[in-house]
């Protein structure tokens, strides 16, 4: 067998198991708790792709509540219920919005460019509070009863829809990073000057990279508007931008995958938390971090590098 | 007429509160380049402490004047006690390491901090207004304004006195200068750096516990009080300059007048201001008023 | 003993076992317990005015149902879980409850926001739902029909029009009108409520003001200044927790409250610490009651429970979100025990929720009927008063009681709050 067969078999068996393997056996709660925690996962794909340029937003939550509720003034104003519409709207609302932006913000660095972003993130939060009537306030918009093509969007169908879309985006995003461009951001992290001395556009590598990490928090909103069924100003919050960073370092910034698992991770053990210690489930969630850092600063995905490495052809 | 002076005074009692609550942040940044997330529990520590010290001895009906000790005492035993534990025994650990991960550790003490709060004060609401309402109330340009606001402009002023004083007139000031210049040679010039450290961060401490201690009386304390001041304090040093006391001055009067400005004339803004002034000040210059560009090293 | 005696001691032995045992034994295929899943701010903000107090006081009303006997004979078993977060750990939580837990229903919520988000998720997983200290009249009003949805207590706009009412009563010649109220939906809806019914029932009164600080902002000073400054002659403010009593103690401070009126549509835990002079409300027949019902044994008792568990000073008032989850419970309560008599056994979701329709029952809060909504709303009456200074006791209590009847201060079935006002209460009975 080829390698390339062997990799494409390796492909649908895992697709097999997220895809069918896995509704079948764990419960329906957990189904959902996966589905949001791989739609969450992309805006955290975001945050990680930014930090391989050493670039740490504290505002994506941004472009995950202007997705989000691109698909919200759809649902309200044109009464649209097809979620691949939705989701298309969220994505050219999060391209829109970060190209805007990235115009502003790609010069920045460091403190800097998070505050910024941090500062937009606010504005945006303000005037999805403020405009009451245009946006719903802080009652937020319900996204009913969601279509796929035509077809009630149930919870499997809408787990199904979320995992593949994910990693459809992963992939994408992977291909990005072993591209020129990817490989210039992690060269910017490294040493920007020297990129420029190079006479390649460092301003150029950010704002796109920029551009691509808004718009996976914005397909990141649109999913989350889709599975929960209601949004509100609080997704563009800076605690959820808090979050978002939190679970990039918890899964670490090593692979594309790492979100993925960081973000399921996270909702796993902040849902426990509640559950064991609803008094106290920040001080579990600080306590927890604060493992992480000092013993498991690669994230968790660190984990793997300490598996023994198969050899490669 | 009349209305220039109200909202300017109502704009100075706004500034020399935002100034107090963000003091600290700033002196922090200046000093050890850490963002410290925990700031507004800091604040909420001191905040809650002054409150119940303040309530407890108003229960005994001694003097009122004495309470505003209290609120002092309060501030510098949360600083002394909180500052220290946590620069020596998670801060210090993480220098080596990059921006984030020092970020994330204050930001997961943070989440600690909100909690013990909750535990050993509850969720009760809590208004220890004795201070503010000692001082009573007097008469400027046809409204009635209450001392206590004044009184901290004043503390705000003398505290920014102070630290510029410090800064650039004791010893003390020199060896902070040289520290936050540059590390090493401080290092190589016999500069107990760690020691230097641990000071900057317990000041820097103590004065987020004075800001909450001493606008403690004004307001009702609850929990999650230390989020929004955490917010606000990072607009107002993002404007001012990271790291520059006088940036944090600036900072707060221009937000503190305009916000004023926005609830006579668009109250409508009230919610934006600070926001807006912020990310208009960062696009044209992004190191706030008074920041220092950081030199690239090749 | 006589054989007359004997044959009656039998006989009355057996009824009393017939009895006992009657109350003893739930019906066929009744559960082990009965799972409730009850969600309540424990952290943030709102815990303290509202989410701790009432999970609090559905605890121990669960407590004296199960030493009643449970519901319908099975014990019920509270499931406790925090309300904060944003929308999506609201809706897994929920699903959680329902799905892992696996909880008969759930009750709860005091963000408006939540009471709009479950409802559509309660419905798919026809969980029943009992929302319990949210405001919103939009639950009902807009959007489709929720079967599984129920509130048991009455939604805000009975704080707006009461409080109009009673500034209508209390200063009949009021001419200015200035609002102060948090920037965001209890805020805006609030005072679209108040200054819609004033402008309604006196048509010549001016808004002269509308002032939306932001949610804990906890610094008023410049909008204090301002009412100072425009001395309007009522303010109405539907602030609460913190920022009321951060507000009232920088008002007081500053003699706001001498220069004008200032009334408040919802209070509770916090009347101890607000400013003699001060319109209140407490958002339904809770704090504030006519004398009547302050008689009301089933209150009485609930307040007596609830100083011997939880303690209360002779100053203080529960909140009303206790009120409302003991009435979440007697409602539930009230509904299987309806259901169960119709079905014989032990009902199903759906057989609860068509008993639940249009239920009437007792309550530390009066009697309370769900007449709106579809028979899914319940409608209560408004309490208002001035608080006034007792000296003697060094308390704050009540004077000037005004209780405005339900059908006074809600909607009739079938029509929404707004219209309801804009047509000038076509309706009301008052």
């Amino acid at each position: 067998m080829t390698t390339r067969t062997r990799t494409v078999a390796l492909l649908l068996i895992v697709a097999l198991v997220l895809l069918v393997g896995l509704p079948l056996l764990l419960p329906e709660w957990i189904i959902f708790l996966l589905t949001v925690a791989s739609a969450k996962a992309l805006a955290v794909l975001g945050v990680v792709l930014l930090l391989r340029g050493k670039l740490l937003t504290f505002g994506h939550a941004l472009y995950y509540a202007a997705g989000a509720y691109a698909g919200g003034m759809a649902v309200r104003y044109w009464g649209v219920h097809e979620a691949l519409v939705l989701l298309a709207l969220a994505l050219v609302a999060g391209v829109a919005v970060s190209a805007i932006l990235g115009l502003l913000v790609a010069r920045y660095r460091a403190v800097y460019f998070a505050l910024l972003n941090l500062a937009f993130s606010m504005v945006l939060y303000g005037m999805l509070l403020k405009l009451y009537d245009v946006f719903g306030g802080t009652d937020g918009i319900g996204i009913a009863e969601p279509t796929l093509a035509g077809f009630r969007l149930s919870g499997l169908a809408m787990y199904e829809l979320t995992i593949v879309i994910t990693a459809l985006l992963v992939y994408l995003t992977h291909r990005f990073f072993v591209s020129p461009l990817g490989y210039t951001l992690r060269a910017i992290r490294d040493n920007e000057v020297r990129v420029e001395y190079m006479g390649v556009s460092v301003w150029r590598a950010v704002y796109v990279s920029y551009i691509i990490a808004g718009a996976l928090a914005a397909v990141s909103g649109g999913l989350i508007a889709l599975a929960v069924g209601h949004i509100t100003p609080d997704l563009a919050f800076w605690s959820q931008s808090g979050e978002f960073v939190f679970v990039a370092i918890l899964g670490g910034t090593g692979s594309v995958l790492a979100p993925v698992v960081g973000s399921v991770l996270f909702e796993f053990v902040r849902n426990y938390a509640f559950k064991l210690s609803p008094y106290t489930w920040q001080m579990t969630l600080g306590i927890v971090l604060l493992l992480i850092i000092f013993f498991l600063p690669g994230g968790v995905w660190s984990l793997t590098a300490r598996l023994p490495r198969r050899s490669h052809r | 007429m009349r209305l220039l002076l109200v909202v300017g005074l109502d704009g100075l009692t706004y500034a020399s509160w935002l100034f107090l609550v963000s003091a600290g942040l700033t002196f922090t940044y200046g000093v050890l380049r850490v963002l410290n997330l925990a700031h507004g529990n800091l604040y909420a520590l001191g905040a809650y402490l002054g409150a119940t010290l303040v309530l407890h001895y108003a229960a005994t009906g001694s003097t009122p004047a004495l309470t505003y000790a209290l609120l002092l005492i309060a501030a510098l035993v949360i600083g002394a006690v909180v500052g220290p534990l946590i620069e020596r025994f998670f801060l210090r650990r993480v220098y080596s390491r990059d921006e984030e991960v020092q970020l994330l550790l204050t930001f997961s003490i943070s989440l600690i901090l909100e909690d013990v709060v909750k535990l050993v004060w509850g969720v009760t609401p809590i208004f220890a207004d004795l201070p503010y309402t000692y001082l009573g109330r007097v008469r400027l340009g046809g409204v009635n304004y209450a001392w206590y606001p004044f009184l901290l402009a004043a503390i705000a002023l003398a505290i920014g006195g102070l630290l510029w004083l410090v800064v650039t007139r004791t010893r003390l000031g020199k060896i902070l200068t040289s520290v936050i210049s540059d590390r090493e040679v401080s290092l190589t010039l016999g500069i107990n750096v760690p020691r230097v450290y641990t000071l900057a961060f317990t000041a820097g401490a103590v004065l987020a516990a004075l800001g909450g201690a001493l606008t403690a009386p004004m307001f009702s304390l609850v929990p999650g009080v230390g989020a929004d001041v955490l917010v606000t304090s990072f607009a107002v040093i993002a404007i001012g300059g990271l790291g520059s006391i006088g940036g944090a001055a600036l900072g707060s009067l221009l937000v503190g007048m305009a916000r004023s400005f926005a609830v006579y004339k668009f109250p409508e803004l009230d919610l934006f201001v600070i926001y807006l002034i912020m990310a208009l000040v960062l696009l044209f210059r992004p190191q706030g008023f008074f920041g220092e560009i950081e030199v690239r090293r090749i | 003993m006589s054989r007359y005696a004997r044959i009656s001691a039998l006989i009355a032995l057996s009824g009393f076992c017939v009895l006992s045992g009657a109350r003893a034994a739930p019906p066929a295929g009744a559960p082990s317990e009965l799972k409730i899943g009850v969600v309540a701010f424990l952290s943030g903000p709102a815990s303290g005015p509202f989410g701790i107090p009432a999970r609090n006081a559905a605890e121990l009303w669960i407590d004296k149902i199960n030493r009643e006997g449970g519901i319908g004979g099975v014990k019920v078993v509270p499931v406790f879980t925090d309300e904060a977060g944003p929308a999506d750990k609201v809706v897994t939580e929920f699903r959680r409850l329902a799905l892992d837990e696996k909880v008969s229903a759930v009750m709860g919520y005091i963000s408006s926001a939540n009471c709009l988000a479950v409802p559509p998720v309660a419905d798919e997983l026809k969980v029943l739902t009992i929302l319990s200290d949210c405001g919103t009249d939009r639950v009902f009003e807009e959007g489709k029909q929720h079967p599984y949805v129920f509130r048991t207590h009455a939604h805000t706009v009975i704080d707006g029009v009461g409080a109009a009412r009673y500034v209508l009563a209390m200063k009949p010649d009021v001419k200015t009108i200035a609002g102060i109220n948090q920037d965001y939906a209890w805020g805006r809806d609030s005072w679209e409520v108040f200054s819609r019914t004033m402008r309604k029932l006196k048509p010549d009164v001016e808004v002269v003001d509308a002032l939306w600080p932001k949610i804990f902002a906890g610094e008023y000073s410049a909008e204090i200044s301002k009412l100072l400054v425009e001395k309007p002659d009522v303010v109405f403010t539907s602030f609460w927790g913190g920022d009321l009593v951060t507000f009232s103690g920088q008002a007081k401070a500053r003699g706001l409250l001498e220069e004008t009126t200032v009334v408040v549509n919802n209070t509770g835990s916090d009347i101890k610490d607000l400013a003699p002079g001060m319109l209140i409300g407490s958002r339904g027949p809770h704090s504030i009651v006519s004398a009547e019902m302050a008689k009301n044994p089933l209150r009485k008792e609930f307040i007596s429970l609830y100083k011997q568990k939880y303690g209360l000073a002779p100053n203080e008032y529960i909140a009303h979100g206790s009120y409302h989850y003991v009435q979440a419970l007697q409602g539930l309560r009230a509904a299987y025990e309806k259901a169960i008599k119709a079905a014989g056994k032990w009902p199903t979701s759906e057989q609860v929720a068509a008993a639940f329709e249009q239920i009437e029952f007792e309550s530390p809060s009066g009697h309370i009927a769900l007449a709106i909504g579809g028979g899914h709303q319940a409608i209560e009456p408004a309490g208002y008063a001035v608080i006034k200074f007792d000296s003697a006791l060094g308390v704050n209590n009540f004077t000037q009681i005004r209780v405005f009847p339900a059908k006074c201060v809600n909607p009739p079935e079938g029509m929404k709050s707004l219209d309801w006002i804009d047509k000038g209460f076509p309706g009301a009975q008052c």
